[in-house]
């Protein structure tokens, strides 16, 4: 795996944690234990997904800095099975 | 209102075609419990929901059934690009391409095409829950067949994830039939649906 690969798998494991995270608080929403590892992971893939679209390209719309290209109609698409 | 993330909820990555595994995953796109009558199921239930927290859950089970329908048509494109004529004509696959070559179009491994009647939304709590717990366990009975079928392990991965999903799923859909009870009058469930019905003293659907 190549660092931009890794950057990628490492995102995915931890989107992974707040999905499950996020269905786990909507039926326990009083569970403070689990709102700091959500607070805790969601800061963690907040700066994860800028350094990725900074160094390869923006995962996400809000991501996308198209000053000079637009990089998000160039990035590749996920079923293409490239960069998993 | 939805935003697209360019990645897949777990990685795909399968290097060997495999037209005739193709043909059966495929049911997990459009079949009887696949993916397509999930995200439909949950995301069309919400409306008339009344209890914000089940709402909710069914939002966020909802999308992250669009994103296992992604990961499954992802599945069967890799399994069928790079097909020869040839392995088309021999896997069976023929009739498949002839209407949509190596497209990816919502059917079940039968053929037979994406059905809203696959799904329902009764507009009754406890129906409703019920139901989605039911598909979860149907969902996880495909993946246990379809894992039954399969020995390439960059299929078996993301397959077994989908299981995985299926059994948390059921487990949150509980959860929720539980939160939607203890609303209820513990004498007679039935006797009062708030997804209609209204108290007699608030006008709401609290049931007090």
């Amino acid at each position: 795996m190549n660092n931009q690969e890794q950057l990628l798998h490492d995102i995915g494991i931890v989107c992974f944690v707040l999905t499950e995270l996020t269905l786990y608080l909507d039926t326990h929403p009083d569970d403070r234990n689990a709102m700091e590892y959500f607070n805790h992971y969601n800061r963690m893939r907040g700066q994860m997904e800028r350094e990725f679209s900074q160094k390869y390209y923006p995962l996400n719309l809000s991501l996308a800095d198209c000053s000079k290209e637009w990089r998000w109609g160039e990035a590749p698409l996920p079923w293409e099975g490239a960069c998993v | 209102m939805w935003s697209y993330e360019k990645r897949l909820e777990f990685p795909v990555n399968i290097k060997e075609p495999n037209a005739k595994l193709a043909q059966a995953i495929i049911s997990q796109y459009g079949g009887p419990d696949g993916e397509m009558g999930a995200s439909m199921r949950y995301l069309s239930q919400r409306y008339s929901m009344p209890y914000r927290e089940v709402a909710g859950l069914l939002t966020d089970i909802g999308t992250e059934e669009l994103a296992h329908l992604e990961m499954v048509a992802t599945i069967v494109h890799q399994l069928t690009r790079n097909l020869s004529m040839e392995e088309i004509e021999k896997s069976g696959f023929a009739n498949y391409y002839v209407d949509h070559t190596i497209g990816i179009w919502p059917q079940a491994a039968g053929g037979v095409p994406f059905n809203a009647c696959e799904f329902q939304v009764k507009g009754d709590i406890i129906t409703d829950l019920m139901e989605d717990m039911a598909a979860e366990q149907k969902a996880r009975s495909t993946y246990d067949n379809i894992l039954r079928l399969v020995d390439d392990p960059d299929v078996c991965g993301p397959i077994k994830f989908l299981r995985m999903r299926e059994v948390v799923h059921f487990q949150r859909f509980g959860e929720a039939l539980r939160i939607v009870q203890d609303k209820l009058n513990a004498k007679n469930f039935y006797a009062f649906n708030p997804e209609f019905d209204k108290c007699e003293d608030c006008g709401n659907n609290c049931n007090n």
